[in-house]
This record gives C-alpha cells, structure tokens and sequence, in this order.
C-alpha cells in the first residue's frame, strides 16, 4: 500500500465518520508540575489512534483526562460535541483496559465481564448471552467459571478486554495494555487486538511508549513529548516525514544532518546533496536505510543526477544483524553517519555511499520550550 | 539446607516459651477445674465434673455470660460503626492529614488502660462532665431512652428519669461505651490495613465500567475489606468478652460480666476449682470463635 492509498482511505473514512471525540488546548498540571500543555486533536469514530512517548511525556494523564479519572485545568474534551467536564467517570460511554489490568480478585472472570452490564442496570436474561460472546471474542470461553488469581497475565489481559468490550463503548482506551507481558505473547496479542479493533468497530485509543508496537498497531499516531503533541500521522507519515528531530529520533533510528543551505545545496561537512529548502541552517534526518553502498573501487564518481547524493566515509563500525548490517561510517570532519545495509558481508576501509536528496528530510529542531 | 541440630536449637526457645507459660498453666487449670473445695476452704484433689454441674444449674452464671457476650456483641457493633468509617477516610480521602489522622488513633493505645478507665468516671460520674453539659444543653431526655435502649438489649433493667442521670456509670451502658472507646483502634487498624491493600486500580475499573461511587463502596471496596472488619470485629468481642476493668472501674453490679466472676473466685470467694472451670469454658467459646473467623476469612481470599 502506498503512502497516496493510505491517505485516500482515511479521507474515505474521515467523510463516513466525522470526529468523535475531539480534544482542545487541554492544561493539566500536578501541582505546579504541568503534566500537558495545551494539547488539542480530534479523534475520528472506528480508528485506532495511539498515543506514543515516553515515560512523562503525559500520555497517560490525557488517557485519565478522557476516561474522566481526573479533572483538567483548562481546556476542553468533548464528544459527539457535547463537552465531557461534568460528566463523571462512571457516565461516560469510555471503557478502559488498565495497564495492571485491575481485575476484580473476589469475582469469577464471569462477574468481572458482567460487572459493567449489572451496573449499568442491563435486562438480567440478556446478561450470560453478552458475557459469553464478550469471551468468545478474547478466547476465553471455557474460564467463565475461573477465579482470576488461576489466570496468566496473558489470560487476565483478555479478561480485562472483554469487560470493557462487553459494554460496547463509543470509545476504548488501553494503557500500555501489553508492557506487562513477554515479547512472543505480546506480538500475539498486538495482532489479535488489531483484528479485534476491526471487527468490532469500536475506537481505540492505545497508550504506549513502545514505537515499534504504536508504527504496528494504528491508523494514526500521535506522539507526545513534555506535555506537547509533537505530531500527530499515520505511521508511514511520521515514519517518512517526520516534523521534528525529536519525532525523526524517537520513531525508529535516524541521523540528523545539521546543515548549512546555500542556492538550493546542502551541505554538512563532507556530505553536500540538493535541497529545496530555504537557505540558512538547518536539520535533517536520514534514514539509515535510506543510505545505500555504491559498488566502485576507483575514486569518488560524479552522482547520477543531481537528485542523488554521494559521499565517501571510513568504515568505523559494523554490526551483523541478520537481513541488514548497522554501520558507522566516519565521513571526517567529525561527521559520522549510519547506514543499514541489506547483507553487505564484512567490510572495512573506505568506500562510497549514496542516498536520494529528498530522503534527507528538513525537520524542525525541538527545544524544550 | 540447614541441618537438623541447628533446626532443633533453633527450635528450643518458643516450645520452651509456650510450654512454660501456655501449656504448663492451663494444664494446671484444666485439673482445677474437676476439682472441688471442702468445707474448711481447701482444695480436694477429688476428681468429678461438680463445678461443670454448678455451671450448667445456676442460672446466675449462664445470665452473666450472655451478658457479656451482649456487651461483647454491641461493643463490636458500635466500634465497627465508629471504626470503619475513620479508616474509609484514613485510606481513601484524608490525603495531607492522613499520617496525623493516623497518629491520632494510636496515641490512646500509649494511655494505660486504668487512666482512661478513671477518665470516663470523671466524665460520666453524677456530678461529671457529661451530666453538666447535658443538663445545660437540656439533652437529657434523648439520652434517657437511648441509655434505656441499650440498657434492655443488654438485659439489664434499671430504674431512669433521675435528673441528673448518676446511672451514666455503673451501667452497661457505661461498659459498652468506656469499651468502645478503648477497642475501638484494634477495629480501626485491620480495617485501614485491609483498604489500603486493595489496590486503587480497582476502584478507577469500578467507576469505569459504569459503577456509581456508593455501588463501587458495596460491590468492591466492601468485599475486598471483608477480611478486616472480620479481623478488628474478632479482636472487639474477643478482649471485650474476656475484659474486667471496664465493668470494675464503671460497670457497677448491673454491669458486671463473666470475668468479674472469674475474678471473685480466685479471689474473695476462694472457689478456684468453679473460676477454673468458667475460664476454660470462655477459653473454648472463644477458641471457637477464633477457628470460625479464621476460617471464613480464608475462604474469603480463596473466592
């Protein structure tokens, strides 16, 4: 799928579904702590939005704001345009799987799925139908009867699941529902909950700090940093087009190419490739994969085409990795880079590499203003 | 891993402890009790189930014992009544004040027992601080018949509409009021121990799935309690059962209870064979009990 696909879909879906749940200039602070400073997005019905910093970067305080588990200091958070503030926890039509998963330990995974239907006064003859198809959907029908304390981590995260699905809420939230489990598990789950998302219908909004696991999960991410959205993309998007240096470094590995930008050519140290970009300094970030090793032994030989930069560097690190090598290579004038290279077998001295101008993509430098 | 003589030594200390000063001494009472006293006042190593008969026959004892387990009974209430609720606050609300809060309810465990004892005299004494107030406040009345109240629950009759009350002491009332007081931090302390272990996730789920804050107090936090208030409710009947200062110091005769009688026959009434026999028998009612809470409190962490 192509980056123009994606987007013409999410057009598609925006037009089906207009903004549910729309977040505008939420302050938050813990005393005199700003936790979120002024953070504003819209959140479109039946997407999956992930929510992706670092620990106290406030991603999960703005989960709290909208579950309704803390009150916000300015700002607004509505939904279906009706504002939200005084609308307690227990009201709102937001269900939410906890990070502990908070399983009721004195309930069998039957009263902990049928907790949300009792409380919320549902037909007492309607209630086993939806608990057991609340079950089947997390494959847990055949410990209806189990105490929770019998159950894995794996199993109790399932649990969690179905007790918030049952209700069918306008909208769940998931606290880093996975930090808690292995890693084959957690590649499991992370495909069954993306199955899961699209069967049901239901918006997620999913909290992480894991980049690897928010790139594979949503339709969109937004990324938080001290308070601040820093961007908010489809994956691919803030993958290949990342706004900032914090949002290039954060999502996946980068070089950032500091750059002096004179008549449409950049130049960073030894390494000089064309620009459309303003001219004055500047930041770039490339990709490591994006740089490629040209297969010459002579001396440096002119680029293609204008649109592809070549530069020569010293091997100074190689680390096998299977598919593709990482590498350091020192281009001189203090200037390293790194290159991931697809089996490129052992290497050492010096050698030629190129790159497409227009991978190495201007980013705005963040500050921690 | 450590080896059998070291496990032995280690051993020696607490069976010694417990043999010395549990075993050995109710061993002693055990036999007290098939004994009998002569005429002359001496103990008679006959051996025969006498004293047991005495129990069983004279109603004086069997009316003072379920005396005081009504008094037992309605401290425990009333101490849970106070109790839980300051330990609900304590764990969930009182954020700054928690550890002074805290600090408050353990203080009047370092006060001895008889100064808070002779406190409640000065208090509720005819001419006391209560009877001052009441009588200036005109509260009197309502007093009256809540004093009646717990007066004929716990079984005792006695003569009111004296104005001032002088029966504020010596009374039941007065027991089950000075007790309340002094058990009520035993309740208050596995109550808060046990809120504060339920973990705060839970109740965030409660409310989350839709539950209003009352419905989450009755379908989580009290549950999950459970095992404290069965823990500080033990601990409240099971010393006030056994206590006799509180009925010495403000009980008066309506309000003596069975360890009173304990008492008065190892001491004045030189009937060590018939005191052995009622505290054995209080020894299994409250052995019982012990095994019974203990056993409800497992299969509650069990479900």
């Amino acid at each position: 799928m192509t980056n123009r696909e994606t987007r013409a879909t999410t057009a598609r879906r925006e037009g089906a579904n207009p903004s549910l749940l729309s977040i505008r200039d939420v302050v938050k602070r813990f005393g005199p702590r700003p936790v979120l400073r002024g953070i504003s997005l819209e959140v479109t019905a039946g997407e999956f939005l992930t929510i992706l910093g670092e620990s106290g970067s406030g991603k999960t305080t703005l989960l709290r704001l909208i579950a309704g588990f803390e009150t916000l200091d300015s700002g607004e958070i509505s939904m279906d345009g009706v504002r939200l503030e005084a609308t307690p926890a227990h009201k709102r039509q937001v269900n939410t799987v906890f990070q502990s998963y908070a399983i009721f330990p004195h309930l069998s995974v039957f009263e902990n799925v049928a907790y949300g239907l009792r409380a919320k006064k549902t037909p007492k003859a309607e209630i086993p139908d939806r608990v057991a198809e609340a079950l089947a959907m997390v494959k847990m029908s055949d410990f209806a009867e189990s105490a929770p304390s019998r159950l894995s981590g794996g199993q109790q995260q399932r649990v969690a699941l179905a007790r918030a699905l049952v209700n069918r809420p306008r909208v769940l939230l998931l606290d880093e529902p996975l930090s808690a489990l292995d890693a084959n598990l957690r590649r499991q789950m992370q495909g069954e909950l993306k199955s899961l998302q699209r069967e049901v219908g239901i918006t997620f909004i999913f909290v992480t700090h894991d980049q690897e696991e928010a790139m594979a999960l949503s339709d969109r991410v937004a990324l938080l940093r001290a308070g601040y959205l820093e961007q908010i993309a489809e994956p691919r998007e803030i993958y290949g087009e990342p706004a900032t240096a914090y949002a290039a470094q954060f999502i996946g590995q980068t070089n950032l190419l500091r750059a002096e930008v004179r008549d449409g050519i950049a130049s960073a140290g030894p390494i000089v490739w064309r620009t459309f970009g303003p001219a004055g300094t500047a930041t770039y970030s490339l990709r490591p994969e994006c740089i490629r090793l040209v297969p010459t032994v002579a001396g440096l030989t002119a680029a293609p085409d204008v649109s592809t930069a070549r530069f020569r560097g010293k091997i100074h690190s190689q680390a096998f990795g299977g598919a593709m090598d990482m590498l350091e290579i020192d281009c001189g004038n203090a200037t390293k880079v790194r290159a991931r290279l697809p089996n490129p077998g052992p290497l050492s001295g010096e050698h030629e590499f190129e790159f497409y101008a227009n991978d190495a993509v201007r980013v705005l430098e963040g500050g921690d203003e | 891993m450590y080896s059998r003589a070291y496990k032995l030594l280690v051993a020696i200390p607490p069976i010694a402890w417990v043999t010395a000063f549990l075993l050995v001494p109710y061993a002693i009472l055990f036999c007290y009790s098939f004994w009998s006293v002569s005429a002359i006042q001496t103990v008679v190593h006959n051996w025969n189930l006498h004293n047991y008969w005495e129990l069983a026959r004279n109603p004086l004892y069997r009316d003072v014992l379920l005396r005081s387990m009504r008094i037992a009974a309605a401290v425990t209430f009333f101490a849970l009544l106070l109790g839980y609720p300051l330990a609900y606050y304590l764990s969930f609300h009182a954020t700054k004040r928690k550890d002074l809060l805290y600090q408050l309810v353990i203080i009047p465990l370092w006060a001895s027992y008889l100064v808070r004892g002779y406190a409640w005299k000065t208090i509720l004494g005819t001419d006391g601080v209560l009877n001052g107030v009441l009588h200036f406040t005109h509260a009197t009345a309502l007093l009256l018949s809540i004093q009646n109240l717990i007066n004929q629950h716990v079984g005792a009759s006695h003569q009111i509409a004296l104005v001032p009350l002088p029966f504020l002491l010596y009374s039941p009332f007065a027991v089950v009021l000075v007790l309340t007081h002094i058990y009520t931090p035993f309740v208050i302390l596995p109550i808060y121990a046990a809120l504060e272990h339920i973990p705060r996730n839970l109740v965030e789920a409660s409310h989350d799935l839709g539950s209003s804050p009352w419905s989450t107090f009755r379908r989580v936090i009290l549950p999950l309690s459970l095992p404290g208030i069965i823990a500080g409710a033990t601990f409240a009947f099971v010393l006030t059962l056994g206590d006799f200062l509180a009925p010495l110091l403000v009980g008066g005769a309506s309000g003596i209870m069975i360890s009173n009688i304990v008492v008065g026959l190892f001491g004045a009434a030189y009937n060590w064979p018939l005191g052995a026999a009622i505290a054995l028998c209080m020894m299994i009612i409250v052995m019982a009990l012990l095994f019974a809470t203990e056993r409800l409190e497992k299969r509650l962490k069990v479900s």
